[in-house]
């Protein structure tokens, strides 16, 4: 019998390495894994690189995890948020490398992980700096640039509902790029609020299959914050 | 300042009217956050826009009663919001492929500095930013169909944004096609910027003196 459903936070985190590539879903706070979050933080991986669309807020989760000095290096779009203290002091101070991805070359540099291709030719960002050191070339009359897939090791994603095969749903704009990074990881680690039977699903409405998920465990935490 | 004496401004406010009302009914339309996000309250409920919110939202509506609240439901500015009837979510690469793929009609974006060749800077004001952050702008700018660009026409020190060159970090090259600003509207055409109206009490010249590219009037 298939049954990805783990009974603990360690069974969840068990065997994440040092140096591993992290993907952490969400934007903003809404469908950002935060029990997932504590657990990494507690498990103690260390020199992660942490794939992510922003760079954390105030003191808790992801900040939690930069302060503890765990991560030497963040991929995102957008570090700036409402507090973003402990990322912004850590970046001044040289204790951590930032590379700044355009928000939807993120998404597809993942999705091209998942999708096994390896790189792909983007209009977005010709002739900015972020263009530095990459492959440019006119294709169809429009310049374009060289964006090579972005891969993980571990994916931690937020579900609303899962069932034992993996099989997940996703709550409104919680979606964000859970979906996408659940494809693109080695391993991937679901939390969701509600484990449910296999079959109850409604196979329309799974938005991740259950091939792209290896372990689930239940945080039924309930309403989540805006940060 | 003293050459704008003469006339009135437009607010904040009424800078996103003016542009709600030039938005045809059936185009989807991606508001920056900021001042664009505001856009969206002066479209009329019955002239069908459909707004697209790059975190997965397409049909987006306007911010709901306090006591009605879907926290799992918010736009690119974190705030809280609604879907309208007909609305679909979707993940990251959908929604960024939507608009790579050059499906929005429109996008509308706050700016730094706007160059008469349509070069837009809105993402960093500096080559040394402490830790930049470009979020979708750079997707958006090279994805829409079109670019509008709502933005103050002066800095807060007299600066005009309506430049020659751009001089911060640009954000795409050649994108915008017209200009809200709180003094005029204005496109940019392959001659430089083509002045469509300018707000009451004001003149060409007076437009021109607070502005540090040649303008014309549109034919």
């Amino acid at each position: 019998m298939i049954n990805k459903i783990v009974q603990s936070m360690a069974q969840a985190m068990a065997d994440i390495r040092d140096g591993a590539v992290v993907l952490l879903g969400g934007f903003g706070s809404i469908g950002q894994p935060n029990a997932l979050i504590d657990g990494l933080i507690e498990q103690g991986a260390k020199d992660l690189t942490v794939v992510s669309n922003n760079a954390g807020v105030g003191r808790a989760g992801l900040a939690r995890l930069l302060e503890l000095g765990r991560v030497c290096k963040i991929i995102c779009s957008y570090p700036r948020t409402v507090d973003p203290v402990v990322f912004e002091g850590l970046y001044r101070a040289g204790k951590i490398e930032l590379e700044i991805v355009p928000q939807g070359t993120m998404a597809e540099r993942l999705r091209a992980a998942g999708a096994g291709i390896p790189a792909f030719f983007t209009p977005t960002g010709v002739g900015t700096k972020l263009a530095a050191g990459k492959e440019q070339r006119e294709i169809a009359g429009r310049k374009c640039l060289l964006e090579e897939a972005l891969a993980g090791d571990v994916a931690l994603v937020e579900a609303w509902e899962a069932d034992r095969w993996g099989n997940l749903t996703y709550r409104s704009s919680a979606r964000n790029f859970n979906p996408v990074m659940a494809t693109a990881a080695k391993l991937t680690i679901a939390q969701a609020q509600h484990i449910v039977d296999l079959g109850a699903l409604d196979p329309e409405k799974i938005a991740t299959p259950g091939i792209y998920v290896d372990r689930v465990l239940h945080v039924p935490y309930g309403e989540p914050t805006v940060t | 300042m003293n050459a704008l004496a003469a006339c009135k401004p437009r607010t904040r406010n009424e800078m996103a009217a003016r542009v709600a009302r030039d938005i045809p009914e059936g185009w989807f339309v991606n508001l920056g956050i900021g001042a664009p996000l505001q856009v969206a309250d002066h479209v009329p409920a019955e002239r069908e826009v459909v707004f697209h919110s790059e975190n997965g939202v397409l049909g987006m509506g306007p911010v709901p009663e306090p006591d009605r609240i879907n926290r799992w439901l918010i736009n690119a500015g974190k705030q809280y919001v609604t879907l309208r009837s007909g609305g679909s979510y979707m993940h990251h690469a959908d929604s960024f492929a939507l608009i790579r793929g050059g499906h929005l009609d429109l996008c509308v974006l706050g700016a730094f500095q706007v160059a008469e060749n349509g070069d837009l800077a809105n993402w960093s004001t500096s080559e040394n930013d402490s830790a930049p952050a470009v979020g979708g702008a750079m997707d958006l700018a090279a994805g829409a169909r079109q670019v509008w660009v709502l933005m103050d026409h002066q800095t807060k020190s007299g600066e005009s944004r309506l430049v020659r060159r751009c001089t911060y970090p640009l954000t795409a090259l050649g994108v915008v096609k017209r200009i809200y600003t709180n003094l005029a509207v204005l496109d940019v055409t392959p001659e430089g910027f083509a002045v469509r109206e300018i707000v009451e009490g004001l003149t060409l010249d007076t437009l021109q003196e607070v502005t540090s590219a040649p303008l014309r009037m549109l034919d």
